[in-house]
């Protein structure tokens, strides 16, 4: 139990962080009309993306000794960019085609 | 600059690229404003990659190392990412989707092992319980979310089209799930650091996402990819906890409980919910009720009879299904209704929410062939319209116009919205063969007195179509 409080405590600001995001995740596309519900999954599959930045920490600070966590830590990163590039390329080309008939 | 100031600066850039990434997604929810907010999202994504390459301390105060590293792997990810995204079918998108979510999956993933990695090397330090949960939460959600996308993406691009359910499936499934959650709870709450279990979870993980995937079937894909990136956003937002890093929090948990409403927005368009879509035996219920299916014969037409039926009618709609897109029609039918319009037939598109594999699919498919926005017409809008108009053109759709889904209980797609297709003057069906739907039932509209089939590839008899238009 204390460990679960101070845990809370510890952390207190990053759970008010949490908490509210949630609630502007769910405001912020709550009345997205059914057209736009694949460009819009695709455009929050590139913001997911951000764990690309999580992958350049561990990989910035690995021990340039330590092959495995080297190997690891590149396969992290090009993991996550090609989510960031290819997530946020795919949403352009679909959002592409509506702003051309869009007239 | 001292080292405290550098990192002030690198939390501006977090407190800008999160802002970008609300503001973003808010755009993105609008036709008008959609592609400035991804750009705008991409923008503030830039700023918090380049802002941590820059400026990242850890709490030792150490900068960012090995840079050759990072750039070429980030180099190697933007030409794979790019030229991927570019060369893309648009028919093949929604498994892009899938794989791209996969991807950041499994990069949570790996970030949760090498950390883990970090800390075994010095098991005689512990582990903090809070360090320890998010490691874990993260390895679990990102390894479901990898192997999950995985399986999707093979299901949606055809390498894998069996839905194979073992016998006790959900049980199963419960089981696998508990076994990895309480081996996880265990690690966590022991502090016990051990490679061994942790890769155990891992593996577990790993499984536990191909069989929560397999038995699905591909119909509701859209509805699992979504909910997979949603649980990709979760696990990034854990790493974010790790890291004490604000752009991963809020980008993550963003992304989560956004990717969470649409996953539900998408499943009451179905007129189902996230559990029965997930847990029923979809498939199943279908075959035993085909074979009480309707009965009776079908009627063929020509495609010269159909196309002079069109082209003295006053009105046609055209409901595009998932045939059209597989078939790459998507230009021939547009020429068509412009062949059409010529004659001084009002021609609209009829779009059902979940047509094709995914919401939207078939907007995005026939924007690419130029169709004026004004002739796409949402079901609600065009529901009340079909009774006056004189031909419906059904390419390559079919459960999306199954009357069944509105009074057969047993029907595995009852209470599902459909297009009321059945009530036009005339109902062409436009098919390659008999074969059932994606859901893998018989369709009584086919047997309707007002309907009539014309078969073949969608696109061929398209072509045919407009040759005879063209005759006329």
């Amino acid at each position: 139990m204390d460990q679960i409080l101070s845990l809370i405590g510890d952390n207190i600001q990053m759970i008010y962080i949490i908490i509210l995001s949630i609630f502007v995740g769910v405001e912020v596309i709550g009345k997205v009309p059914a057209v736009l519900h694949t460009p819009l999954m695709s455009g929050a599959n590139a913001i997911h993306g951000v764990v690309i930045v999580g992958a350049i920490i561990v990989m910035g600070h690995t021990d340039p000794s330590n092959i495995v966590g080297l190997l690891l830590g590149f396969v992290a990163v090009v993991l996550g960019t090609l989510n960031v590039v290819g997530g946020f390329v795919v949403t352009d080309r679909m959002l592409e085609m509506f702003k051309k008939k869009a007239r | 600059m001292d080292s405290i100031n550098v990192l002030y600066v690198l939390y501006v850039c977090y407190l800008i690229a999160s802002v970008l990434f609300v503001v973003g997604l808010k755009m993105l929810s609008h036709p008008d404003s959609a592609r400035k907010g991804n750009l705008l999202a991409a923008f503030g994504m830039g700023l918090a990659i380049l802002g941590t390459i820059v400026l990242h301390h850890n709490k030792e105060g150490q900068p960012i190392t090995n840079h050759v590293w990072i750039l070429v792997a980030m180099a190697i990810g933007s030409v794979i990412g790019w030229l991927s995204a570019k060369k893309v079918a648009m028919t093949a998108m929604p498994q892009m989707v899938s794989i791209f979510n996969g991807m950041g999956g499994a990069c949570a993933a790996v970030i949760s092992l090498i950390e883990f990695g970090h800390y075994s090397e010095h098991a005689a330090n512990g582990i903090s319980i809070g360090t320890y949960l998010t490691i874990i939460a993260g390895l679990i959600i990102g390894s479901v979310s990898f192997s999950g996308s995985v399986i999707a993406f093979l299901k949606l691009q055809g390498i894998m089209n069996k839905n194979f359910r073992l016998p006790a499936q959900n049980i199963f499934n419960s089981v696998l799930m508990l076994a990895t959650l309480g081996l996880g709870t265990y690690l966590v709450t022991s502090g016990l650091v051990s490679m061994p279990l942790v890769l155990t979870v891992f593996a577990l993980s790993l499984i536990y996402g191909v069989m929560f995937v397999v038995p699905i079937g591909g119909a509701d894909m859209p509805v699992v990819i979504s909910l997979l990136n949603s649980f990709t956003g979760v696990a990034a937002a854990f790493g974010g906890f790790l890291y004490d890093n604000q752009a991963m929090l809020t980008g993550g948990i963003l992304v989560g409980s956004a990717g969470t409403l649409l996953t539900i927005v998408m499943c009451n368009a179905m007129n189902r919910s996230l559990t029965n879509v997930l847990f029923s035996a979809f498939g199943d219920s279908g075959s035993g009720g085909g074979a009480s299916g309707p009965q009776g014969s079908v009627r063929e037409m020509s495609a010269t009879d159909v196309a002079v039926m069109m082209n003295y009618s006053s009105s046609v709609v055209i409901v595009p299904g998932y045939g059209l897109a597989v078939a790459q029609g998507q230009h021939i039918v547009q020429k068509m209704a412009s062949v059409l319009e010529e004659r001084g037939v009002d021609v609209k598109y009829a779009i059902h929410p979940v047509a094709g594999r995914m919401p939207g699919h078939m907007n995005v498919l026939l924007a690419e062939s130029n169709v004026p926005y004004e002739q796409l017409k949402d079901m609600e809008e065009i529901n009340p319209e079909f009774p006056n108009v004189d031909v419906v053109l059904v390419i390559g759709a079919n459960d999306v116009v199954n009357p069944a889904a509105r009074y057969d209980t047993n029907s595995p797609i009852y209470g599902m919205p459909i297009l009321d297709a059945d009530k036009a003057k005339n109902v062409i069906v436009m098919k390659r063969g008999m074969n059932a739907g994606y859901a893998g039932i018989e369709n009584e509209l086919f047997f309707y007195p007002n309907c009539y089939m014309l078969f073949g590839d969608a696109k061929k008899s398209l072509e045919k179509l407009v040759e005879e238009l063209q005759a006329l």
